[in-house]
């Protein structure tokens, strides 16, 4: 399994270091596609084999266990859609002049290196590793929204950089907070940040101090998870990276850091109760999904619409997370999964639709429906996909989150983050008409996508409808790791 | 050496963070205030150090080293470099809030630190663990200058305060962590330092001044 997992950790490295070599070119493209490829290749072959075990590895530094792999499948096939799409869409930006061979070059090495990063943060059984990669993403990812040098893409990135670092910095205080805790405990100096050792020591941890390093490792990795107070750098970080890093930010980056807080909490429960991280994160995730819903009303552009959408189900998620039941813990694993294909099926249609009308406004971009057979539909499936409906899996992790939320005495907070939603699911549906039905304007250019980007969509929506008539076999290893993580009740 | 000494010592450098954390809220000019973050830098060194040599830990003493390269020398040379591209008139932080109500700020948010602090110096109780409410309050000052100045090397300079703090309630509590996690919070602190230098460039060169008032376009 050890080889495995360095395998598809070492993948992306190798594509990243081929590209900072020799250029961005449709060759480097498609090895860092293929490096994505393998990735999956090797989560899978985990999964076939971790089944309930958890695999330490590199002297427990690294760990494999259900959540890793889950985690690792959902980055892989993320990053699959995102560097597929990402052949067509560099290549009509050189063609159109919108980016230089530097800007490419770097666009084509950071982007497999973010990937990289991810899975460390996944894979690290030590929370000091875990924070280092979480950071790493935040400063490769800089340039990565920087991309296109306009003034708004830099003050996309400014915002993004200082918030996600201030908060990630206060993320590392709650981790030596809770280091000191364990140490206190009696745990050895080098392995008191693992993992497997603080969850021994989790009981007899000092109550005060683990509440302390609680509230400030929510803050800190809510802060990357795009959950409220610090949820400001979001919508504009999305809407101006490029479309295949908004899907990767969106589709995965987000979850990443919630699947952080996911493996955290038993440990702060187990030290500090069971209330605190609950009312924690149900505040923050209720207070992120009335933010999200409010601002789908009045956002007239098509990616910051995007980036409140994910902001709306990362906050269903915290409260699916305060739950902390077996059932809810699949569920919410489940909506990561089919909101990370849908949202990437969507940034990559929109990110199209901004090459074609050099604007994401949606006055600017109307009556897709009828101008691009194959765009408009692929937006349209995604955003039913968004909006819950069935056939697809966001309509199972919906009823079996709120399920979970009934069963865990949550109705008030089930009944509030219902109706939230349905605000949220009418302004989604009142843009997204506007922008598939709406009357076009007679010299409305042509919308024409690459063949790699056709393949993506087409591949992310069969992916997306496989997954909702069959969710079979990950259906064990979400179970398996929602029994891992089950808090004490 | 002798605990008295030793006791001294942290006292002296974790009293200086603070003091220095101050002084970057009393002053405006810039210059001064990237001298005062390599002074903080050098009394951060100061705490692995003597800690180390009292523990007689070699490990801790290298760290200390490595830190004083890093928080001492580079990150103030990384900064003053981006200042120095500023054109003379725009060398100052004009704060949101006068110099006064900021120092009184300041002593309030130095209370919190103490109050907040109260269950770790409770759970251990060394001359050490005794010296975290006043690292705390350089996380709190810290946060506090990047809140109210609008220049952007001085949000940089807040960035720096807060992470001297955060890295000196670590070395406080606990002898820092593990050399692996160090190394790699030591690198991801350098990245982002030089990613927010050539930020800064970007922003003089597209807005024509590093002032972030200019940043209000994306907004709903």
């Amino acid at each position: 399994m050890t080889e495995l997992m360095m395998a598809s950790l070492l993948a992306p490295v190798a594509a990243a270091g081929l590209t900072a070599a020799l250029g961005w070119s449709r060759l480097s493209a498609t090895v860092t596609a293929i490096s994505a490829a393998v990735i999956l290749f090797c989560s899978i072959a985990l999964a076939t084999r971790v089944g309930h075990g958890v695999h330490l590895a590199a002297g427990g530094l690294l760990r494999i266990d259900a959540l890793a792999t889950f985690m690792l499948i959902v980055i892989a096939v993320v990053a699959l859609l995102a560097t597929v799409a990402s052949i067509g869409y560099l290549h009509t930006e050189l063609a159109d002049g919108h980016t230089d061979a530097a800007g490419a070059r770097l666009y084509g090495t950071l982007t497999p290196a973010f990937v990289a990063a991810m899975e460390l943060a996944v894979c690290a059984n030590n929370i000091g590793l875990i924070w280092v990669a979480i950071e790493a993403t935040t400063v490769i990812t800089a340039f990565l929204v920087g991309h296109h040098r306009t003034r708004n893409a830099l003050e996309a990135t400014w915002k993004y950089v200082i918030v996600c670092s201030v908060g990630i910095a206060v993320a590392f205080l709650g981790t030596v907070l809770l280091y000191f805790a364990a140490r206190h405990n009696g745990a050895a100096a080098a392995e008191a940040l693992n993992l497997d050792v603080l969850m021994s020591h989790a009981g007899a941890l000092d109550p005060a101090v683990t509440r302390l390093a609680g509230g400030l490792l929510l803050i800190g990795y809510g802060t990357k998870a795009g959950l409220f107070p610090f949820h400001t750098w979001l919508a504009d970080a999305h809407s101006q990276a490029p479309a295949p890093v908004s899907a990767l930010m969106s589709g995965v980056l987000l979850s990443v850091a919630m699947s952080v807080l996911i493996r955290l909490k038993p440990i702060i429960d187990a030290g500090a109760g069971t209330h605190f991280m609950r009312n924690g994160l149900l505040l923050t995730g209720l207070a992120t999904v009335a933010i999200a819903a409010l601002l789908l009303t009045v956002t007239g552009d098509l990616k910051r619409m995007l980036a409140y959408s994910s902001m709306e189900n990362m906050g269903l998620i915290a409260v699916a997370a305060a739950a902390g039941t077996t059932l809810a813990i699949a569920a919410l694993l489940l909506h990561v999964v089919a909101h990370g294909l849908g949202k990437t099926v969507l940034f990559i249609a929109g990110g199209q639709l901004q090459t074609t009308h050099q604007s994401t406004a949606i006055a600017d971009i109307t009556g897709v429906l009828q101008r691009s057979r194959l765009i408009g539909t692929s937006f349209a499936v995604g955003v039913i996909i968004l909006l819950g409906l069935p056939p697809f899996a966001m309509f199972a992790s919906e009823l079996a989150i709120a399920r979970a939320l009934a069963e865990a005495n949550l109705g008030l907070v089930l009944a509030v983050a219902m109706t939230l939603i349905a605000i949220g699911f009418v302004a989604l549906a009142r843009n997204t008409t506007r922008l598939l039905l709406g009357a076009a304007p007679a010299d409305a250019p042509t919308i024409c996508p690459p063949r790699s980007l056709a393949f993506a969509l087409v591949a992310g929506l069969a992916a997306s409808l496989a997954l909702g008539v069959a969710a079979g076999p990950l259906t064990d290893l979400m179970v398996a790791a929602a029994q891992q993580l089950e808090g004490p009740r | 050496m002798a605990p008295s000494t030793f006791a001294l010592i942290i006292d002296f450098a974790s009293g200086g963070m603070l003091l220095a954390a101050v002084l970057v809220v009393w002053r405006r000019a810039l210059r001064s205030i990237v001298t005062l973050l390599a002074c903080q830098g050098l009394a951060l060194a100061a705490i692995p150090i003597a800690a180390g040599a009292y523990l007689g830990d070699t490990a801790l003493l290298l760290v200390g080293v490595a830190v004083l390269a890093l928080r001492a020398v580079m990150l103030p040379w990384l900064l003053r470099r981006a200042l120095a591209a500023e054109p003379p008139g725009r060398r100052d932080a004009t704060p949101l809030m006068n110099t006064a109500s900021s120092l009184l700020m300041v002593a309030m948010l130095t209370l919190v630190a103490f109050a907040v602090t109260r269950p770790l110096t409770a759970l251990q109780s060394t001359t050490l663990t005794d010296a975290v409410p006043t690292a705390f309050a350089v996380i709190l000052i810290g946060l506090f200058v990047m809140v109210t100045r609008r220049h952007a090397v001085s949000q940089a300079a807040g960035f720096l305060l807060l992470d001297n703090g955060i890295a000196a309630t670590a070395f406080l509590l606990t002898d820092g962590v593990p050399m692996i996690v160090e190394l790699g919070v030591s690198l991801d602190v350098l990245f982002a330092v030089i990613v927010i230098g050539i930020l800064t460039g970007r922003l003089r060169r597209l807005f024509g001044a590093a002032d972030l008032d200019e940043l209000q376009e994306l907004r709903d």
